[in-house]
């Protein structure tokens, strides 16, 4: 049996903003490629609980697009590791610094 | 009851969160989204999404956070200095982020009754939510007939049909370039 709890759709919408400017302060903090990219899956999870919060009171499309940001989070993982480590195969590094040739 | 659980793992999920950005070890880091992607499948499942719940323990936490952890033990990487960076990051950051949060705060006051009064005021009368989306009381009543994956079920296979599909596609397309990227010699 589902639970609905109306009254924790603004708090559910002030952690997704808190926990997604988390993961716009870890993008522009840190110069490691992994860490960037654990930052971009944690603002998909921020904007999934959004679409949870406001779904519980205008329908189940709500849900539906949270299975359709999981389908592309993790397509957009595949590729972005697989990008990350053939940087790491030219400059054995993950770090951004280093990363600053679209040839080579 | 309910709030109280809701608060446990809000603050479970922010303080992992902050960890994750701050740790120097990407182990330790990927770790720590374990955890906050845990907490919020508990979240998830608090606002009425066992599905959701579900998919995020499975999908995220079991699938995408484990190919995480496989790439970084296949790197093999050497420990450096902290990559975090210098003091003007730091203020782009913390200003930045500052100034989407403070924008973003104002969500906090949004309760079912002037969501739905924003969204009937729009110009547009078909933006109101009766004539996009179900009422509420409607909501609960398809997802305790049809139980928490049939409710899901039903609007995916019927509305959303078409862009299912075409995840099917995107999938595809990223294996093809994961492949592409990460071969040696094609």
């Amino acid at each position: 049996m589902p639970v609905f709890a109306p009254g924790l759709v603004g708090p559910a919408l002030l952690l997704s903003a808190v926990l997604f400017c988390i993961g716009v302060a870890g993008v522009l903090l840190r110069r490691n490629a992994i860490i960037v990219f654990l930052c971009i899956e944690l603002m998909l999870n921020a904007v999934n609980l959004t679409f949870v919060a406001v779904g519980q009171l205008y329908g189940m499309s709500g849900q539906v697009i949270v299975f359709f940001v999981m389908s592309v989070a993790a397509a957009e993982a595949a590729v972005g590791l697989a990008i990350v480590l053939s940087v790491f195969r030219h400059r054995a590094t993950v770090d951004l610094k280093h990363a600053n040739l679209l040839q080579g | 009851m309910t709030h109280a659980v809701f608060v446990f793992f809000a603050l479970v999920a922010v303080a992992s969160a902050l960890f994750c950005v701050t740790q120097r070890n990407p182990v330790a880091a990927i770790m720590w989204l374990i955890v906050t992607m845990l907490s919020l499948a508990g979240i998830f499942v608090l606002l009425g999404a066992e599905f959701a719940g579900a998919m995020q323990v499975l999908v995220y936490a079991g699938a995408i956070l484990v190919l995480f952890m496989f790439f970084v033990m296949l790197l093999q990487l050497r420990h450096h200095d902290s990559d975090i960076r210098g003091k003007l990051g730091w203020v782009l950051a913390l200003g930045v982020a500052g100034a989407l949060l403070m924008q973003l705060a104002a969500l906090k006051g949004y309760t079912p009754g002037r969501l739905a009064e924003e969204i009937s005021s729009a110009p547009d009368q078909f933006a109101s939510p009766a004539a996009v989306f179900p009422h509420a009381a409607e909501v609960q009543q398809t997802a305790v007939a049809l139980g928490p994956v049939g409710a899901v079920a039903e609007p995916m296979f019927t509305r959303w049909l078409v862009p299912f599909e075409l995840t099917s596609v995107l999938l595809l397309a990223a294996i093809v370039g994961a492949v592409v990227l990460a071969k040696r010699r094609l």
